[in-house]
C-alpha cells in the first residue's frame, strides 16, 4: 500500500510482535538453563533434554499424542474435503443449513461443551474409553476447521479445467484425482496440518474423552505444570514447538514450489 | 472432430439445432457421467436424482456431525434433566429399551427440571456466569485496543513484506495453546523476569503478585486470542484503497475525520468477526483462568470442569453446558451467517 511506514505503525508492529514472540523466546532460552531454579539463569546445558530421555511416561505420552494427531487428522481431512465440496458443489440439498450450521458452530463452540458432549455420548453407547475416542472426537472438531480451508479454495475455483477433462471424456473419478485434488491440494495438505496441530494441542477435550491409560502429551503436560513449572517441562515444550515449526515451514515450502509449477502430485 | 464445439453442454443450449445432429454422431461425454457433472457443477434445483458421487460427498460427512455433534448434545440436554446416582453410568433413569412403552413411561417420568433450580438457587453459578461473561467482554474489548494497531501497520506495511507478516501473525497460533499458556506462568511468577524487570528499573521495590490474580487471566487471554482478531482486522484494512485517503485530504478533510469516515467502516466486518472469534470461545475458556487465575472466583468453564471431575456430578455439568450454550446461540447464529457469507464473498 505505501513504500514505507511511519513511526507509529512500525512500533505498533513491533510491540505486537515482541508481545508474540517473546515468551515463547523466554520459554526456550530457559530449557537450557543449566540451573534447577527457573529463574536462575545458570549458564547452557542440555541437562533437561537428557532427562526427558529418561522419562518413560512422557515418551509414552509423545508417541500416543502422535498417533493420535496423525489418525485424527487424516480421518479430519477425507471427511472435511467431503464436506467442503458438498457446501460449495450442491447448491440445494435437504438439511444444508443444519449442515453448515453444524460445520461451522464447532469453530466457536468453548471446548469444555465439546469435551463433555462427546464423553456423555461415548458413555450412553457404552464405548471404552482410550484412544480411540479421543481420535473420534478430534476428527469431529478438526474435520469443521478443514472444511473451512479448503472451501474458501474450492469457491475461487476455476471450473474450466474440470469441464474440458469431461468434455474430452474423462471419468468423473479420475477427473476428481487428475484435475480438482492437484488444484485444491495446498489447502488439503493445510487443512490436514491444522487438524494434526489442533489434535497436538488439545488438552480439553482429550482430558473429557479419554479413558484409564490413555494419557495424551497435553493432558501429561497439564499435570505437571499444575504442580509448578519445571525445567523438563521447559525442554518438552521446546521440542513441542520444533516440532510444528519444521511441520509449518516444510507445508509452506511444499506450497511454494507447488506454485511455482512443482510436480503436480507430489505429497 | 468438427462438431467438438457443439458437443459441449453450452453449445448444445445455444444451438439446439446442431446438438440434435451432433448428439447422434457422438454423445456428449458429460452426459454419459451424470454423476460427476452434478458433484462438480452442483445439481440443479429440485432434482430428485442425485449422483452416488455427490450424495457420498452429503451424506459422510453429515452422518459424522450429527452423530458426534448434534446427537451428543441432545444427550447432554437429557442428562441435564436427570439426576446423580451411585451408579454406572452416575445418573438415572437410564432409557431401558428392553422394557418397551413402560421403559420410555417411567424414563420421561424420571426426568426432571431439578437441576436448574439447583444453577439458579446457587450464587456459586450465577457468579460463574456473570464473571465469564465480563472478563470476555472486557478482554475482547482489550483485543480489539491491541488488535487494531497491529493490522493497520500490516496493512499500511509494504505489499512485498505482508505475506511475511501474516505468516508471522498466524505462526503462534500453530504452537500449542496450553504451552503459550505456560509460558507466561514462567515470566509472571514471583521471581519471574516480569518481577525482575520491574525491580532492576526500581518501578516496584518488591515483587508483585501476578499469577493467580485477574491481571494474568487478562494477559494470557489476550495473548493467546490476538492473532484471532488482528487476521479479520487485516483482512478488512487490507482492501482499503489509499486513494480514498488523498482524495478525502485533498478534499479538505483532517486525517483524523477521513480515519473515522473512511478507515473505520471498511474495519467493521472484520472486527465484527474477529470480537466473535474472540469473544465465544474466551466465555467457555477453560486453561487460561485455570493455570492463570485465582481459585476463588471461577469462570464457568472451570465450574463445569469441577463439577464433573471433581464433584463427578454429571447432570449438574450438563446443566451448566445447556445454559451456558443457550447464552451463546446468538452470537454463535450471528458468527455462522458472517462466516457463511464472508465464504460466499470470496
Amino acid at each position: 500500500m505505501m513504500g514505507r511506514l511511519s513511526f507509529t505503525n512500525l512500533t505498533a508492529l513491533a510491540a505486537g510482535l515482541a508481545f508474540l514472540y517473546a515468551p515463547i523466546a523466554i520459554l526456550i532460552v530457559y530449557s537450557f538453563n543449566a540451573s534447577r531454579l527457573v529463574t536462575v539463569w545458570g549458564g547452557w546445558s542440555l541437562v533437561w533434554y537428557a532427562a526427558l530421555l529418561e522419562d518413560r511416561a512422557m515418551i509414552d505420552a509423545a508417541l500416543a499424542s502422535l498417533g493420535i494427531a496423525f489418525a485424527s487428522a487424516a480421518l479430519a481431512t477425507v471427511l472435511g474435503t467431503l464436506a467442503a465440496l458438498a457446501l460449495t458443489r450442491i447448491a440445494r440439498f435437504r438439511g444444508r443449513l443444519l449442515f453448515a450450521a453444524m460445520i461451522y458452530a464447532p469453530l466457536v463452540m468453548p471446548e469444555v461443551i465439546t469435551g463433555l458432549s462427546l464423553l456423555l455420548l461415548f458413555v450412553a453407547i457404552d464405548l471404552d474409553r482410550g484412544f480411540f475416542t479421543i481420535i473420534m472426537a478430534h476428527t469431529s472438531l478438526t474435520m469443521c476447521f478443514v472444511t473451512v480451508i479448503i472451501q474458501s479454495r474450492l469457491v475461487g475455483f476455476d471450473r474450466s479445467l474440470e469441464e474440458a477433462a469431461m468434455d474430452l471424456g474423462c471419468p468423473p473419478g479420475r477427473t476428481f484425482l487428475t484435475i480438482t485434488l492437484p488444484l485444491i491440494m495446498p489447502a488439503v495438505i493445510a487443512g490436514f496440518l491444522l487438524a494434526f496441530s489442533l489434535s497436538l494441542d488439545d488438552l480439553v477435550i482429550a482430558s473429557f474423552t479419554t479413558g484409564p491409560g490413555a494419557t495424551t502429551l497435553p493432558i501429561r503436560i497439564y499435570s505437571e505444570v499444575r504442580l509448578g513449572v519445571k525445567p523438563e517441562i521447559n525442554a518438552v515444550c521446546t521440542i513441542f514447538i520444533a516440532v510444528i515449526a519444521v511441520a509449518v515451514i516444510a507445508a509452506s515450502l511444499i506450497g511454494k514450489s507447488r506454485e511455482r509449477g512443482g510436480a503436480p502430485l507430489a505429497a | 472432430m468438427s462438431s467438438t464445439q457443439d458437443r459441449s453442454p453450452d453449445g448444445a443450449q445455444r444451438n439446439p439445432g446442431t446438438d440434435e445432429r451432433a448428439g447422434k454422431a457422438a454423445p456428449d461425454f458429460a452426459s454419459l457421467h451424470p454423476g460427476y457433472e452434478s458433484a462438480i457443477r452442483g445439481a440443479p434445483r429440485n432434482t430428485p436424482h442425485r449422483s452416488p458421487a455427490a450424495r457420498l460427498a452429503i451424506v459422510v460427512p453429515y452422518l459424522w456431525l450429527i452423530a458426534f455433534f448434534l446427537v451428543p448434545f441432545l444427550i447432554v440436554l437429557k442428562i441435564s434433566l436427570s439426576q446423580t446416582a451411585i451408579s454406572q453410568p452416575p445418573y438415572e433413569p437410564v432409557f431401558d429399551v428392553a422394557a418397551g412403552l413402560q421403559g420410555v413411561r417411567d424414563f420421561l417420568a424420571g426426568l426432571s427440571l431439578a437441576n436448574y433450580f439447583t444453577l439458579a438457587g446457587d450464587d456459586l453459578y450465577l457468579f460463574s456466569y456473570l464473571k465469564s461473561l465480563t472478563v470476555a467482554t472486557f478482554s475482547t474489548a482489550m483485543l480489539v485496543l491491541c488488535g487494531f494497531p497491529i493490522a493497520y501497520a500490516m496493512a499500511r506495511a509494504p505489499r512485498r513484506t505482508q505475506p511475511l507478516l501474516v505468516t508471522l501473525i498466524i505462526l503462534p497460533f500453530w504452537t500449542s495453546f496450553l504451552i503459550r499458556v505456560y509460558a507466561w506462568i514462567n515470566i509472571l511468577q514471583h521471581d519471574g523476569l516480569f518481577n525482575q524487570a520491574l525491580l532492576a528499573l526500581g518501578v516496584v521495590s518488591e515483587p508483585v503478585t501476578w499469577l493467580a490474580t485477574d491481571t494474568a487471566v487478562y494477559i494470557g487471554l489476550v495473548y493467546s486470542y490476538l492473532p484471532f482478531m488482528v487476521l479479520p482486522l487485516y483482512a478488512g484494512l487490507e482492501k482499503l484503497d489509499p486513494t480514498l485517503l488523498e482524495a478525502a485530504a485533498d478534499l479538505g478533510c483532517p486525517r483524523w475525520k477521513a480515519f473515522c469516515l473512511v478507515t473505520v467502516p471498511l474495519a467493521l466486518p472484520g472486527l465484527g468477526a474477529g470480537a466473535l472469534l474472540c469473544f465465544i470461545p474466551i466465555v467457555g475458556e477453560f486453561v487460561v483462568p485455570d493455570l492463570l487465575g485465582g481459585s476463588e472466583s471461577t469462570m464457568i468453564g472451570q465450574t463445569l470442569w469441577t463439577e464433573f471431575f471433581a464433584n463427578k456430578d454429571w447432570p449438574v455439568a450438563s446443566a451448566v453446558a445447556v445454559v451456558l450454550v443457550i447464552l451463546l446461540v446468538g452470537p454463535i447464529v450471528v458468527y455462522q451467517h458472517l462466516q457463511a457469507r464472508a465464504i460466499e464473498e470470496r
